[in-house]
Formats: structure tokens, sequence, C-alpha cells
């Protein structure tokens, strides 16, 4: 390699990282309606959240809010119809895609945290996560405080990684930590007992023991390990979409709808294979709920 | 994002403090330190890896040229069985299938495993460079040796696999880097590497590309430093006027 060529491969290295961010004046209410329609993030396989039924067709909890939330957008619009596209994302690319305006509205599993806070927008939360742990149901174990010494699994790219390297550090144990590839992996390192737990979100926990060939072998035990808002996740600085989004999930909320809605998803049979979650909206869930609003996981940190 | 932050690679993997030294103290670990850990973790998978690769392509690529059927079945057999399933496969295989076959398997650790895996997988496509090699040279060769009383073996050792392994160091030496990038399916079964490192760290500090493009360079590295590496060889061990090894 010359150094002409090293010098026009720095060049384009600097003008790729110079290009601003797609501007974002015109707001995203006004893109909806002048393009007639919106694009929604999903995600291929987020527990009962955001999950994909093949043919491009996506369904779960948060795309069933962003729906109601987008059709009244349309009526707010005065717009006599919107075409809705679905675009599935993944946790390392939708704040890249929410940020240069390919998605306008992600309804999938993301965690709303201080950091990206800085990048993106979320909307009131609508569902409340805690991290815990399935077992085998004969193991004996009940607690994370046997788990010292103990393989534990979780998934590579997750949160529940720095959390467990967290309670490590904390408290002194020491866990001999197995990384799945995703979770279906990391399921199987619990089924082939080379882990003895896993330890991951309990609506995934609670979707893929319900997924299992025999779903009595697997329990949920022990205490919470932490607790994340996952919200609905919108460009930054873009107000007036907020408010509408806001003022649409509010709404549902204050009917009681947004139980009815949770339950469809959570407590019945969902497609595609038909077996239900059942996973009761928790406690924190229904605080949030109730009190609506859009802290970040570290303000749950904290009580 | 025009506005980067390589900091990031500063900071604490506990509470996502920036340390000034940038590397961690007292049992504390900066994202630096972890990178250079998972670098050293890929680094070793290759490493082992292109040594199992070569042990048994060598092996398997010297099998198939030899008069006896029977071998030539036993090292065109292994060649094909290790290169036409993919190696993400394999790796699973070794994992997940192989130990609920031979219940040893589950206490072997996975590094072994990638390392088999992918050593094996590799050796099916040196075995077939090997092959090529010898099958390159002007059969005259081996019969003159042969005729001056050499046993089938020292044919190998002194007139055939010299040249051979001559000619194929260009092939080689794609392989050897190949083996660099290869080594990031480690991830799939709990090896720290690169790409592990690539995907939870990112998550954990929201700075997606500063951490690819470290990755990035860290790879490009390795496997331009076994370019260089095996560059150096070549030259060293060419001898003028050999078909194909020469050049200049």
């Amino acid at each position: 390699m010359n150094t002409k060529s090293i010098f026009s491969a720095a060049l384009i290295v600097a003008a790729l990282a110079a290009t601003p961010a797609l501007a974002q004046d015109s707001g995203t209410l006004k893109k909806i309606k002048d393009s007639g329609s919106a694009t929604m993030g999903v995600r291929e396989s987020s527990g009962g959240l955001s999950f994909t039924l093949g043919d491009g067709k996506f369904a779960g909890f948060h795309v069933d809010l962003c729906e109601r939330v987008l059709a009244d957008i349309r009526k707010q619009l005065g717009m006599s119809q919107m075409n809705i596209k679905f675009q599935p994302v993944t946790s390392q690319n939708r704040i890249p895609l929410m940020q240069n305006g390919t998605i306008d509205i992600e309804c999938g599993s993301t965690t709303n945290n201080a950091a990206r806070q800085k990048d993106v927008a979320f909307a009131v939360t609508t569902f409340v996560e805690e991290v815990r742990i399935a077992v085998k149901a004969n193991s004996g174990i009940t607690s994370i405080g046997q788990l010292n010494g103990r393989n534990v699994a979780t998934t590579t790219g997750t949160t529940s990684v720095q959390l467990l390297r967290k309670h490590e550090r904390a408290n002194g144990v020491d866990f001999k930590e197995v990384f799945g590839k995703d979770h279906a992996d990391s399921f199987l390192l619990l089924e082939s007992g080379r882990a003895d737990a896993f330890v991951m979100d309990s609506q995934i926990l609670a979707g893929l023991i319900a997924k299992s060939k025999t779903p009595g072998d697997y329990k949920i035990v022990g205490e919470i390990l932490n607790v994340e808002p996952i919200n609905i996740m919108m460009r930054k600085d873009d107000p007036a979409f907020k408010k509408a989004v806001d003022d649409s999930l509010i709404k549902l909320m204050k009917s009681g709808e947004i139980a009815k809605i949770y339950d469809k998803w959570f407590m019945q049979p969902i497609p595609p294979a038909n077996v239900r979650i059942g996973l009761p909206a928790s406690e924190a869930t229904r605080a949030a709920w109730a009190n609506p609003n859009d802290k970040p996981a570290e303000d749950y940190a904290k009580k | 994002m025009a506005n980067w932050d390589w900091q990031v690679f500063c900071k604490n993997t506990i509470d996502g403090e920036v340390v000034s030294s940038c590397f961690g103290s007292g049992g504390d670990i900066t994202y630096l330190d972890w990178m250079l850990s998972a670098w050293g973790w890929t680094a070793a998978v290759a490493l082992f890896s292109l040594a199992v690769a070569l042990v048994f392509g060598s092996l398997m690529g010297i099998l198939r040229t030899t008069p006896s059927r029977g071998l030539v079945f036993l090292g065109n057999a292994w060649t094909e069985l290790f290169r036409n399933i993919p190696l993400l496969v394999q790796i699973m295989l070794w994992y997940h299938v192989l130990p609920t076959l031979i219940p040893a398997l589950k206490d072997v650790p996975s590094f072994l495993l990638v390392v088999a895996a992918l050593g094996l997988f590799t050796s099916a496509r040196i075995s077939e460079q090997v092959r090529a090699g010898i099958q390159s040279l002007p059969r005259g060769q081996s019969m003159a040796a042969l005729a001056i009383g050499f046993t089938l073996p020292q044919t190998y050792r002194y007139v055939l696999l010299p040249m051979a392994f001559r000619i194929i160091i260009p092939p080689l030496t794609s392989e050897s880097m190949n083996i660099v990038k290869n080594s990031s399916v480690a991830f799939a079964v709990s090896i720290s590497e690169l790409t592990l490192f690539a995907l939870q760290a990112q998550e954990e500090t929201s700075r997606g590309i500063e951490i690819y493009l470290g990755v990035t360079a860290l790879y490009f590295i390795t496997a331009f430093a076994i370019n260089r590496v095996l560059h150096f060889i070549e030259q060293r061990v060419q001898v003028p006027g050999l078909i194909a090894a020469g050049g200049k």
C-alpha cells in the first residue's frame, strides 16, 4: 500500500465521521404527514414484547401499543390513512437507525437508561422488567447466594452480563459465567446442564420455559436482581411527537385498557406456537401505569 | 455519529467511570484492559487452531497422494467431512451435540473444543492445499527418488515435501490469516475473545462505533502480522530457480 492510498482512505474515513446526523428539524409528525407513512422498529424475538410472526408480520405487547398510538396520531393529523411499515432492528443498530431517520418509533425491548437518553427519547414507561434466575426445578437452588462457584449462564450483549459482574464485585462471590450467543442458546446451556442457572429478564425466561419441551422442569426463583424500565423509543428533541405518543399511552393507562392488552400478550396463548408466557404484570409495571413517567433505569436502582 | 468518544476505552467496567491511567487497578478493569485480554484469547484460539490445522492438514494431504487406496480414502473422507459442514455448525456440534453422546466431553473446557473445531475445519482446507502442492510436482520426481532406493517416507521427507511446502506458502498465508478471522465464532461457545467483547461492550457503553473500530484494528493487526511473518519465511526458505517459489 502506498502513502497516497492510505491518505485517501484516511480522507474517506474523516469524511464519513464528519457527516452530521440527518437533520431533524422537520419533526416526526411532519414527516409522517408528508410521507403518509410511519416506520416502526420491531424485534425478531423479544419475548412477548415484540416478535415476528413470519412473512414480514410482527406482533407483541409493544407492537400492539404502537399500532394504537399511530392510529391516534393518524386521527390527530387528520390523515385518511397511514401506511405502517415494519423495520426489524437489533440491539446493535436500533439507536443509529432511529437517529438517521430509518425508523420513527421503536417498539421492541429497549431499556430506558441515562446513557441512551443522551441519544434518543423514550415514551412513558409501559413495561418494567425484572431480572431473575431460572433454574431446574429439582436443583434446590432458591437464591443467588447459592450460585457461588457454579456455572451461571447469560446471553452475550445483554445488560445481565454487567449485572452479574457488579454483583460479584459487590458481594465477593465468584460465578463461572457461560455466555450463550442468544437467549435460545443460553437456555440450551441450562437444559443440557452446562449451566446451573440462567440469569435474564423474567419475561424472556418465562417465554423460553413456556416454549421448552418440559416446562415443568424449570422454575424462576430468587430475589429480583435488577429492575429496568422498557420503553417505546423515539427520536430526541421532538417534543410534539413525544407528547402525541405519551398522550395516547397515558389514555390507555388511565382507562385501564393497557392491562387488557398486557393480558392478551402475557397471559393468553400467543402465536405462532400458541403457548402462553404466563407472566402477570409485576408490581413495578403496574406502578408505572398508575403514575406515567419516563424515568431512566438509574432512578429505579436508587430505590 | 460525528462525535467520537474514545474515552470509552478508559471506562471502568464496573461503574462506568473514566480511569485516568486508562488501565484498571486493584482487581478493577477498564474496557481497554478487557479488550487487550480479549485480543489474547483471539490470538490463543487462532494460534492453537493453526497448529492443529497444520498437523492434521499436512498429514491428510500427504495421505491423499500415497499409492495406498485405503489411505487416500481416509484422507479424502476427512477432507470432505470437515469442509462440507459450516464452521458455526461444527462448533455447535462439538459444544452441544458431541457431549450428549460422549458425556466425558462435558468437562472439557470450551477453549479446547473450539480449538479442535476450528483446527479440524481448517485442516480440511490445508489438506487440499498440501495435496495440490504435491501433485503439482512432476511425477518423475517421486519415481526418480524411489528408483535410487529411497523408501516412500524418505521420498516424501527429502524430495516431495520440501518443494511442495515452498510452493503452497502463499495459499497457506491466506489460510493462516483466515483462521484469525474465523476465530470470531468462538464467541458462540463463551470464549471471551474480541467478538464477544465487541458485542458486550457496545451494549454496556452505547459506544458501538468506537468499540467496533478498536476491535477491527486489532483483527487487522493480528492478520497482517501473520501475513508478514509468513512472507518473511517465504523469502528465507526460497530456493533460487525452484518452480513458483522463486518469484524473482
